[in-house]
């Protein structure tokens, strides 16, 4: 059953694309299913090294500047060398929170923990572009207010 | 062997009997230039990209890592070759570092890192090489191209500006310092200072 259920949605999804293909705006543009669309232009990463505000308080900082040929891997984590808690006082830049220490048992290790390593995981950069689709997304705070804040 | 020596000192300083003066100092003069000429061109010849990757171990581990980053392929155009970066531009100094890389003539041969995991295997101790080169230099092959006196903090990035106008400004820190594994891949860099 549980098998069934995600496969009956698929399909479900599939008709709806097909009956309404006409109607909505996809990313490919206006190009024809055989032929290659042109492809849009690259942006430059945003590199100001200013804190973007978060949009929730879960969510994981975006970078603010550029990682061009950051090396994150078994060998070596070019991130940390700024934003270890070992570093950080002297880079002076935010160093990575408290949770990336803890394993996930919630024990505090010394080092960052192996599965909070890859920071791209998580962070990545911005570009300075057009977004590709409308978003409507509303600030929880601003939630609230509609509702008279119950806080 | 005193009989054979001054048979030849004998040689060299009686005057010549069948050649003019002219001859001889001319014929000197342009073979001078030949030999001369013919010298640097061979030695620039090996700084050439061609004859640096002309062999597998270089070719295949670190000339594979330059082409990602911004030295090899950029903006302008503008490119480093490996000699830029690893030979000194002044010619004494150049010959110096040629004659060190004779080790690496005996490298080849033997086979010192001619497969993926010797190379791995290496990796740090060769970086480290190039590392204290460049301390000892005070970057000077960076530097062959990046003029701090030329350097418009204003275009640069705050967070590179900060560090530029400081650290590198006051002598404190040279390139290397923090500029390590930018055109090649870094080594396992625990216990490197500056390294988590």
């Amino acid at each position: 059953m549980t098998i069934k259920i995600p496969a009956l949605a698929c399909l479900l999804l599939a008709g709806f694309s097909v009956i309404a293909a006409d109607n909505i705006a996809t990313l490919r543009g206006d190009a024809a299913l055989h032929e290659q669309g042109k492809a849009t232009a690259l942006t430059p990463v945003e590199n100001k090294d200013l804190r973007r505000k978060r949009n929730s308080p879960m969510e994981p900082p975006t970078i603010p500047h550029k990682i061009d040929n950051y090396q994150v891997d078994l060998r070596t984590n070019k991130c940390l060398t700024c934003h270890s808690r070992k570093r950080a006082a002297d880079s002076q830049a935010p160093m990575v929170s408290v949770t990336h220490y803890m394993d996930r048992y919630g024990n505090f290790l010394a080092a960052v923990s192996p599965r909070r390593y890859f920071c791209q995981q998580c962070h990545v950069v911005q570009h300075d572009s057009k977004p590709l689709v409308q978003n409507t997304f509303k600030d929880i705070d601003e939630l609230l207010q509609k509702q008279g804040d119950p806080r | 062997m005193k009989k054979k020596i001054q048979f030849y000192w004998n040689i060299i300083r009686k005057p010549s009997v069948h050649y003019s003066l002219g001859f001889l100092s001319f014929g000197g003069f342009l073979m001078g230039i030949i030999f001369w000429g013919g010298f640097n061109t061979a030695m620039e010849f090996t700084n050439t990209e061609a004859f640096c990757t002309g062999c597998h171990e270089m070719h295949d581990n670190v000339y594979v890592e330059l082409q990602d980053t911004v030295h090899f392929n950029n903006r302008s155009g503008v490119r480093a070759m490996c000699s830029d970066c690893h030979v000194p531009h002044n010619w004494t100094d150049k010959i110096a570092r040629k004659m060190q890389a004779s080790k690496e003539v005996w490298g080849t041969i033997f086979g010192t890192i001619n497969t993926r995991e010797k190379f791995e295997a290496k990796r740090r101790e060769l970086a480290e090489h190039e590392w204290a080169r460049l301390k000892a230099n005070d970057s000077l092959e960076c530097r062959n191209c990046h003029n701090f006196d030329y350097m418009d903090f204003t275009k640069q990035s705050p967070r590179a500006a900060q560090q530029h106008s400081t650290a590198l400004a006051s002598g404190e820190k040279t390139c290397i310092d923090c500029h390590k594994g930018i055109a090649h891949q870094l080594p396992d860099m625990s216990g490197v200072e500056g390294w988590d």
